[in-house]
């Protein structure tokens, strides 16, 4: 069953007044996810804005244990919280590593692959801003096409790294993406995830104001932008079963999708975006949701079919 | 009472981390370092020893494993050499910043390019100014008990510690070593008590960003920001002397063997000629020795056991009558000359003593060095011969 905000955990694990950006996607997001994973949790956080967030020393504005980490070694770091715990015969944390698109997709991948193939019993989020946001905006492989940054002042050409099916392909128990502006599914995704145990993976779209150029009063509807035009699709690859969830999932029941120039033409990093790559966006993000949704009725179809043998 | 076993110089390091009871052993392997985790996992595979063997991806998140396990309070060890030394060099500045009692054992291999598999110590040298402590070992039974002592020193001081021995000249190489008894270290070594408690019902944030100036805690005193927690890092070095003496003064008491010196030396009493090295190197220095003494020369051998922190006061004493210092260095700071011949003037000019010092750059990428070299080598340089601007490449055509 769907949490809903009556259900949430009045427990706030992030104190007010942090160092993150008014309007920060991010502390939407994390808010959520702390509350899901509650007082037993040891984080572990690398160079990013999160580091950021949790503030300077000796304060933190974040009532739980994390030990900063360089910045390519998120899960590396946390395969050794793990290890130590166990040493320990301490059995009763959840270890999650949090960690940003360039910490995730670039320079951290190494760790997170290798410690996804030793399947490390740990919770990886990657909170997905599409950039060094921390650093002043420079590209990173989750930066989409056509988006202005400071390394791509002339925009991004190539897509963004498909994270998700680098993740799959490692076969670990669970898998999903989630949004800032959806925080009762994020809770949802991240409660569950902290009952399965390996390798969890879980990707969160968080509108960055400063970073993407729009409103900081339009975060959440940017966020929900995102998700009508596919950009951010919901959805959760659990034991191997894909199915879209949330309003993804409600988008392909009723095959309605956003076109992707609504979402570019509220942000200021899209505003030199040519119409012929905005064709191509929309091609590529037309492509993968056909994938998406094929996909979906596949193993809806499949679990169907086999409620009804039972 | 121990046994004596025949070991290679990883096998000694392997059971040394054994007999310490570490608990979380990271580790990717390099020749000649992977004998070490080799020897580990299989202690760990049939028993010998219970600990959590994380099988990395590379020496980056091997040490990254150390630093997180030792946070939360685990022993932590691991093993690498050369160009695997220098992929965590990093995390290298992390554990010592952080106060992490890490030890690592490093088989030293010169860095490509080009390409060597082989011994000399620019791994470790490149690696000097990361806040770690640094020994090097003579030979076999050094390695095994060094471990022992760099755990008790580490967390008595909370600085990681790097003990170095010669790739394949004591990696490879068995000899025999005397294995403590596991209760006698038991004795020796206790369990590890980290500084930083992590548990549920107090949340720490373990370092988070910092600022340049002091600022007020929680209780509104004033904490040291960055530069004063780095002030501490080399206060902690600089009084880690008491510390590393009296952890060998103890190993002493309990196991027989000693320690307790910075600086090896032999035949030492009435020297007018030095020579100083390093690590194996040594041995083969002693070896020169008797044949330098043989032919009249009051000749010795001063060897830097300890490198970091810098034994300055020690080595000044060994070389106070010392007419000529010829320092055989397996490193070289590119532009000046072998650093531990820059660190020994700097030791000399400190207690105004003035000898001739020579320094001859030997052995890199496991280029051989026999008796003879180091012989002539030295009678040359108190002739006065070879004299030179930099130092003098031993055993290279020009």
């Amino acid at each position: 069953m769907a949490t809903n905000v009556l259900q949430l955990p009045e427990e706030e694990y992030i104190l007010p007044g942090t160092r993150s950006c008014s309007g920060c996607g991010l502390a939407l997001a994390y808010r959520h996810i702390l509350k899901a994973l509650g007082q037993k949790t040891i984080l572990t956080i690398p160079a990013s804005c999160l580091t950021v967030l949790h503030g300077l020393y000796p304060s933190t504005s974040v009532k739980l244990s994390n030990i900063n980490t360089a910045f390519a070694t998120t899960a590396a770091s946390a395969s050794g919280i793990v290890a130590a715990l166990k040493a320990l015969g301490k059995t009763d944390f959840t270890v999650v590593g949090v960690a940003g698109d360039g910490g995730t997709y670039d320079i951290g991948i190494q760790a997170l692959s290798a410690a996804a193939e030793r399947n490390t019993d740990f919770i990886y989020i990657c909170y997905d801003n599409e950039g060094y946001m921390n650093t002043g905006t420079q590209r990173s492989s989750a930066t989409p096409m056509g988006a202005f940054t400071t390394t791509t002042p002339t925009t991004k050409l190539e897509h963004k790294k498909d994270m998700l099916a680098i993740m799959e392909a490692h076969g670990i128990p669970y898998i999903a993406s989630a949004s800032a502006a959806y925080p009762l599914d994020l809770y949802d995704k991240v409660k569950k995830a902290k009952t399965i145990r390996g390798t969890r993976f879980i990707l969160v779209n968080v509108p960055c104001s400063p970073g993407w150029g729009f409103p900081t009063r339009d975060v959440v509807k940017l966020g929900k932008l995102a998700i009508d035009t596919a950009m951010c699709v919901l959805h959760e690859v659990e034991d191997g079963v894909f199915r879209l969830t949330g309003r993804s999932r409600a988008m392909a029941r009723s095959s309605k999708k956003k076109p992707v120039a609504d979402y570019l033409k509220m942000q200021g990093r899209f505003r030199h975006i040519d119409a012929e790559h905005i064709d191509l966006l929309q091609e590529w993000l037309d492509q993968r949701w056909t994938r998406y949704v094929a996909r979906h009725q596949l193993c809806e179809g499949g679990a169907e079919a086999s409620k009804a043998g039972e | 009472m121990g046994m004596v076993k025949i070991l290679n110089g990883s096998e000694a390091a392997a059971t040394g981390a054994r007999l310490c009871r570490v608990q979380v052993v990271a580790a990717y392997p390099i020749t000649p370092q992977s004998k070490i985790p080799e020897t580990l996992a299989k202690y760990v595979e049939t028993g010998q020893m219970q600990a959590e063997f994380i099988r990395v991806e590379s020496e980056h998140s091997a040490l990254t494993v150390c630093i997180s396990a030792s946070t939360v309070g685990a022993r932590a060890f691991t093993a690498t050499a050369a160009n695997g030394l220098a992929y965590m060099h990093e995390q290298l500045h992390w554990a010592a910043g952080a106060r992490l009692p890490i030890v690592l054992a490093l088989a030293n291999r010169g860095l490509g390019a080009p390409w060597t598999i082989f011994n000399d110590m620019q791994d470790s040298i490149s690696q000097r100014d990361t806040g770690w402590m640094q020994v090097y070992c003579r030979d076999n039974q050094e390695i095994l008990d060094s471990i022992i002592m760099a755990y008790r020193i580490a967390e008595q001081i909370h600085v990681p510690m790097m003990v170095c021995f010669d790739g394949f000249v004591l990696s490879h190489t068995s000899m025999p070593v005397e294995i403590p008894e596991q209760s006698e270290v038991d004795r020796y070594l206790p369990p590890y008590e980290p500084h930083i408690p992590i548990h549920g019902s107090e949340p720490i944030n373990v370092n988070p960003v910092m600022l340049a100036e002091p600022r007020a805690n929680a209780q509104g005193e004033l904490c040291p920001s960055y530069m004063g927690f780095r002030l501490r890092l080399q206060e902690a070095l600089q009084d880690a002397g008491e510390t590393i003496l009296t952890a060998a003064e103890e190993f002493y008491q309990v196991f027989g063997r000693d320690y307790r010196h910075f600086v090896w030396e032999y035949r030492n009493d009435d020297a007018e000629i030095v020579l100083l090295t390093m690590g194996s190197l040594a041995n083969e220095a002693a070896l020169a020795v008797d044949i330098l003494r043989d032919r009249g020369c009051r000749a010795a051998v001063v060897a830097l056991r300890l490198f970091r922190p810098f034994p300055a006061e020690e080595l000044r004493r060994a070389l106070e009558n010392a007419k000529h210092v010829v320092v055989f260095d397996k490193n070289v700071s590119y532009g000046l000359e072998g650093a531990t011949c820059t660190e020994t003037k700097a030791a000399l000019f400190d207690g105004g003593l003035h000898p001739v010092v020579t320094n001859y750059i030997v052995g890199l990428g496991g280029k051989n060095v026999d008796v003879a070299d180091l012989t002539e080598a030295t009678l040359q340089a108190v002739q006065g011969k070879n004299r030179s601007d930099g130092p003098i490449w031993l055993g290279v055509a020009v």
